[in-house]
């Protein structure tokens, strides 16, 4: 006991002089003058809900970040504005961040319309740009911009089929589509994309549009119902996708299949939701979560979005493309050892980066990944689920095609 | 353009009724106080908002059912009513002033909601939700009929109250020529007081029924404005039975836009209305 007792002191004595050590080293490693990234995010307005997730994303990587050195062998500060959903205020905010803050790196907002604003200052100033949701690939012309989303540059083509191959593996061929959408740029252009090929394949299709902000979705629930097609595009943001299920519900309606193209993660709890399916590139199940990266993030990510009450506290797609995009900005400037703009792009566009949606490049037309690896996924029993292509979901979860 | 079937032109009329008659309980405080008191009151709207979050927030984290909620926030925002109309008088405010401070405190209002409740979209899920009277193949939302009656009884009640009561005569009076009825022995304060409480009040019980039928975010307060503003002015100020039926005028054609044309062209409608009313100049306005 007493030699368990000496060892025991021994052993405290020595973990508590490596820690000091470790600590000197850390502070060592963090010395300097802190490099600062800049980033607006929606926090207020219509896109807030979701704005919240790419700030706990970035509170996670940057707090890991420097818990691990830092960059460079500096502390890493992020500096935050909120750009309240409005992609003119995003443009205000990035002009002061560059110009007043000077901060260091840029990685650009959440969503189609600031993406675009913050786009245009990043190329005044020759910054490099990481996005990370842009939908429309083919605006993003700035040869400085590099996309952290999977998706190819071509989504509104590339999207659509993938869903109907998913529908004809599991031996389903819908005959008629409705296209519900919204009209936001992104979601209109990807729905567009849906409706030109149900029509090439010669299905009967419903077109559907509706303005961004649409409180009441009676009347539009009625003609899907009075149309009832074998397949709803929904091409909804947001909780435009809770608020159609409601009005669907009300008229007790029930889609055969039916998909939700930017939806809250929330929809997955929305009695009548299960069976619809949406986009994806990370979900929090395994094989993704086999990797060490992704469930530390995992566990990150659900012990801040319990404590901000988000009503679904898990990892999906968005915060999948909010931790990749910081993923490529560190990467690039650990492997160029430098924060010269003109350097990061020089590098990013040549390599290949590990994130946490897969290892990823930037030989895609406008710097998208060279293939869509874009993956679908559907609501099983409250929860979203990676279903389709097979190889990147569990062996036991099935697609159901229909109900 | 494929013209709509005979079902779903009939569902879609049920459907903008009811959604319509929410304009118009929505629209039913605000008229009042615009016409009756000459203040127009935006913050009616972030009050509304208020008691749908206050309603949510009882119900799915204290277990207080909706209508238990309703019996508290109702009398609260009715004593707000009479503190903000005691700040208007303290303070003399005009009409177009009222506007300019209302609209501030909605911005407060919709700040305070999402410090609290964060940005993040809310939903009070109850077991009438979802469920409807299927009548003729037609299906009619439960929660969205309630709302529609709860607005006719407000509508009605109101009018008869102004018409026939000697409160609501002297209130009407007061809204013609202030110091005419006052002459008469008309203590004006006190029933502007009671109006202005009894507005609030209206915004409280519309806020009842936006957390049972709709979704909840801090921003809603904005996607309101508009076309409420244009029942008030169909419905003419002060008119309590005029608000109602501009909402559910409003409501309908909106639907029927929805159903035959493009669904994408129904935020127009409000206002493409409102100008083809104010062109053709009806009695009533």
């Amino acid at each position: 006991m007493t030699s368990f007792g000496t060892w025991t002191r021994r052993g405290l004595f020595v973990a508590a002089v490596a820690a000091i050590g470790f600590m000197a080293a850390d502070a060592e490693a963090q010395s300097g003058k802190p490099i600062v990234i800049g980033q607006t995010l929606a926090l207020t307005g219509p896109l807030g809900q979701t704005g919240m997730v790419h700030k706990i994303v970035g509170e996670i990587f940057v707090d890991d970040l420097n818990k691990a050195g830092g960059l460079l062998g500096r502390p890493v500060e992020w500096k935050l504005y909120d750009d309240e959903s409005k992609g003119s205020v995003a443009r205000t905010q990035y002009e002061r961040l560059i110009t007043v803050d000077k901060v260091d790196l840029i990685i650009g907002p959440y969503a189609t319309e600031g993406i675009l604003a913050a786009m245009g200052v990043a190329q005044r100033y020759k910054k490099v740009f990481i996005q990370n949701t842009l939908g429309i690939p083919h605006l993003a012309t700035y040869q400085g911009q590099f996309s952290a989303l999977m998706i190819g540059a071509e989504p509104q083509n590339s999207f659509p089929r993938l869903v109907f191959k998913a529908y004809a593996d599991s031996g389903f061929t819908p005959k008629s589509v409705a296209v519900v959408t919204s009209k936001f740029a992104s979601a209109q252009f990807n729905s567009k994309g849906m409706e030109a090929l149900a029509k090439e394949r010669g299905m009967a299709v419903t077109y559907l549009e509706y303005d961004f902000g649409t409180r009441d979705f009676g009347a539009i629930a009625a003609r899907v119902k009075d149309a009832n097609p074998d397949f709803i595009w929904t091409g909804v943001l947001g909780v435009e996708g809770h608020q159609i299920l409601d009005a669907y519900g009300k008229l007790d309606y029930k889609p055969k299949a039916h998909l939700y193209l930017y939806p809250a993660p929330s929809l997955a709890q929305v009695p009548g939701a299960e069976g619809g399916i949406s986009q994806t590139s990370l979900e929090d199940q395994r094989p993704y979560t086999d990797d060490p990266t992704v469930k530390h993030f995992s566990e990150g990510f659900h012990e801040k979005a319990v404590k901000a009450n988000l009503p679904y506290p898990f990892i999906d797609s968005q915060a999948g493309n909010s931790y990749a995009g910081w993923q490529i900005l560190i990467a690039a400037v650990k492997a160029t050892n430098s924060l010269d703009d003109a350097k990061l792009i020089e590098w990013l566009d040549k390599s290949e980066v590990q994130t946490v949606m897969g290892k990823r490049d930037f030989k895609g037309k406008f710097h998208t990944n060279s293939r869509d690896a874009t993956q679908l996924r559907q609501i099983q029993n409250g929860k979203w689920v990676a279903v389709y292509p097979k190889e990147r979901t569990l062996p036991e979860t099935k697609f159901i095609a229909q109900r | 353009m494929a013209l709509p079937g005979l079902a779903l032109v009939e569902q879609s009329l049920i459907t903008g009724f009811l959604a319509g008659s929410l304009y118009g309980l929505l629209a039913l405080g605000l008229s009042l106080s615009w016409g009756l008191l000459k203040l127009v009151n935006i913050g009616h709207f972030a009050m509304a908002l208020l008691s749908a979050y206050l309603t949510w927030y009882f119900g799915t984290e204290l277990g207080i059912p909706a209508w238990w909620a309703g019996a508290i926030i109702v009398p609260v925002f009715f004593v707000y009513g009479i503190a903000l109309h005691w700040v208007f008088v303290r303070f003399r405010v005009s009409e177009m002033s009222s506007m300019l401070i209302t609209f501030a405190l909605a911005i407060i209002v919709e700040s305070l909601i999402q410090t609290i409740w964060t940005a993040d979209f809310r939903r009070y899920t109850t077991e009438l939700a979802n469920q409807s009277f299927l009548i003729g193949g037609l299906y009619i939302p439960k929660l969205n009929l309630l709302a529609c009656a709860v607005a006719a009884l407000l509508a009605i009640g109101t009018w008869a109250w102004l018409r026939y009561t000697y409160v609501g005569k002297a209130l009407r009076a007061c809204a013609e020529d202030t110091p005419i009825a006052s002459a008469f022995g008309i203590n004006h304060k006190t029933l502007t007081y009671l109006l202005s409480g009894i507005c609030a009040a209206y915004a409280g019980i519309a806020g009842v029924f936006i957390a049972l039928i709709g979704t909840l975010a801090p921003n809603e307060i904005w996607t309101w404005i508009g076309v409420v503003f244009a029942v008030v002015i169909i419905g003419r100020l002060g008119n309590p039975i005029g608000a109602l039926l501009g909402g559910i005028l409003i409501g309908v054609c909106e639907a029927l836009t929805q159903s035959a044309v493009n669904p994408a062209w129904a935020p127009l409608v409000s206002f493409s209305v409102l100008i083809l009313l104010l062109l053709v100049k009806p009695k009533w306005i």
